[in-house]
């Protein structure tokens, strides 16, 4: 499968810009999900009405399959700022069980209480078996069971399809 | 009995900790990774609720066999920022002191679904010999025993080490005060030759630091100008009195006036020095009160570092436990 990496960059810059206009959100704090949705999250900054710098999360710590997976042996800093009554953009490269994102928003309300949360994926591969949805999303992608989405960077961002056999 | 070896007993298959006993047979990834997960718990004091759920549903118990209020406090609260339940059991008046034996005492604890003992004991081995004969899936931390080991506090060294100095590399450090007895000095100096530092130095009077320590890796001074020329850190540990009554000392005021860290003798060190003690203090009979809270001393960093290296071993060795039984999944299903 050939994805498209620039396109959907582009796509969600475009509906980020259309979403924030449209539901009066300035300076809003964009936060990139270790790894893929720093890189991800660093492109999509000059979409967004903000004055704050990128904000990053490391959901390792907040993993529900802790019992089963053990810890990461590297834990990347979570940096975000005060975010109390703050409009917060999430951003992460894939969206799959929604277990990740619903990781990212405990430990976003251990930091405060933020205005809203706004969800924007690179791609969304289905197979949600939490009710979690994106708002902004590069790229719906249906892949097999046993495929996956590796995204490889920061410098270059570049994506392909892997079998997980 | 025969005794496992340590590295045995601590590791699970796959290499990961799962006891916490003595820093003997730790390597170096390991002792990095300890110092790496506490640096990204330090980073969790920015946050608003000072908690992660990591050991959210666990029980921890802690069994201190001898009192200690202050190592106690930093375990109680690592495991509460690790969401896990905690259970204090002051051991003076629990069952053991009514005549139950300290095996029955474990079986109840586990019948209690307890996941992790955190063990304090007087006697060398003790938390070595709780491991052994607990059930599967305890893990057990040692808080310190006898003269052996606490590998915490050398840990949580090390941490404040490494954040002051950058790297453990060409470092130079001294080791000063009652060797001999204590089990904090043991840790430390496996823990400065696994990381890499050469020039350890075990400082104080003959009858507190024997010559057997060559062995272990470490300089041996008995005179503290030598002992601290031109360090990079100086630890300082507590000469503790009721040792005073014994032979193996004059006097307080003697060994102040001989390895005392004053302003004056800690001008012998390098000028960026800094100055660590595990605690408690004895001011004026191993440190002075200007050097104890100046500006080369880290002391109160250490107790911080104490809190994160803990919630970095905890977590540690409950998911070392746990994957003992499970088959390792991969880490980047989302």
């Amino acid at each position: 499968m050939k994805l498209d990496l620039e396109h959907s960059l582009a796509s969600m810059k475009t509906q980020l810009a259309e979403y924030c206009k449209k539901n009066n959100i300035e300076d809003a704090i964009v936060v990139g999900i270790h790894t893929g949705g720093v890189w991800v999250a660093e492109r999509l900054m000059e979409a967004v009405p903000t004055t704050e710098p990128l904000a990053t999360l490391d959901i390792t710590f907040y993993r529900d399959d802790f019992t089963k997976a053990g810890l990461n042996p590297k834990v990347n800093q979570t940096l975000l700022p005060a975010i109390e009554d703050r409009h917060v953009i999430l951003v992460d490269d894939v969206l799959m069980s929604g277990r990740t994102i619903r990781a990212a928003m405990n430990e976003i309300f251990d930091f405060g209480r933020p205005a809203s949360i706004t969800l924007a994926i690179l791609y969304d591969l289905g197979q949600h078996e939490l009710p979690i949805a994106a708002d902004i999303v590069g790229e719906h992608l249906a892949l097999n069971p046993d495929q996956r989405v590796k995204l490889a960077g920061p410098e270059v961002l570049t994506v392909s399809v892997i079998d997980t056999h | 009995m025969m005794r496992s070896e340590p590295r045995a007993l601590q590791l699970n298959e796959y290499g990961q900790l799962k006891h916490f006993l003595t820093l003997d047979g730790l390597d170096k990834t390991i002792l990095t990774e300890i110092l790496d997960r506490a640096d990204s718990f330090l980073s969790m004091g920015e946050q608003s609720v000072k908690k992660v759920p990591l050991l959210r549903g666990k029980t921890v118990v802690n069994l201190f066999f001898e009192n200690s209020t202050r190592t106690r406090t930093t375990f109680e609260l690592a495991a509460k920022r690790l969401s896990a339940d905690v259970i204090n059991l002051n051991i003076e008046t629990s069952a053991t002191s009514k005549g139950e034996s300290l095996l029955d005492t474990l079986k109840n604890l586990e019948a209690m679904q307890s996941d992790m003992f955190i063990v304090r004991h007087s006697d060398s081995g003790a938390a070595h010999f709780i491991a052994e004969h607990c059930t599967p899936n305890v893990a057990i931390i040692n808080a310190g025993d006898g003269r052996h080991a606490h590998p915490t506090q050398a840990m949580l060294d090390m941490l404040t080490i490494r954040r002051h100095k950058g790297s453990f590399d060409g470092l130079k450090v001294a080791i000063v005060g009652d060797i001999l007895h204590s089990r904090v000095a043991r840790s430390q100096l496996q823990a400065l030759t696994t990381l890499g530092v050469s020039d350890v130095r075990l400082v104080g009077p003959k009858t507190l630091v024997p010559s057997f320590f060559a062995e272990m890796g470490a300089t041996i001074c008995h005179d503290l100008e030598a002992g601290i020329k031109d360090v990079d850190v100086v630890v300082m540990l507590r000469l503790q009195k009721e040792r005073m009554k014994g032979a193996l000392l004059p006097s307080e005021s003697e060994f102040y006036r001989l390895y005392g860290l004053t302003e004056e003798t800690l001008a012998w060190a390098k000028p960026d020095a800094i100055v660590m003690h595990p605690g408690p203090i004895n001011r004026g009979v191993e440190i002075s009160s200007e050097v104890a809270d100046g500006e080369h001393s880290v002391i109160l960093d250490q107790v911080t570092n104490g809190i994160a290296v803990r919630m970095a071993v905890m977590s540690m060795a409950m998911s070392g436990q746990l994957q003992s039984d499970d088959t390792p999944v991969a880490k980047d299903e989302k």
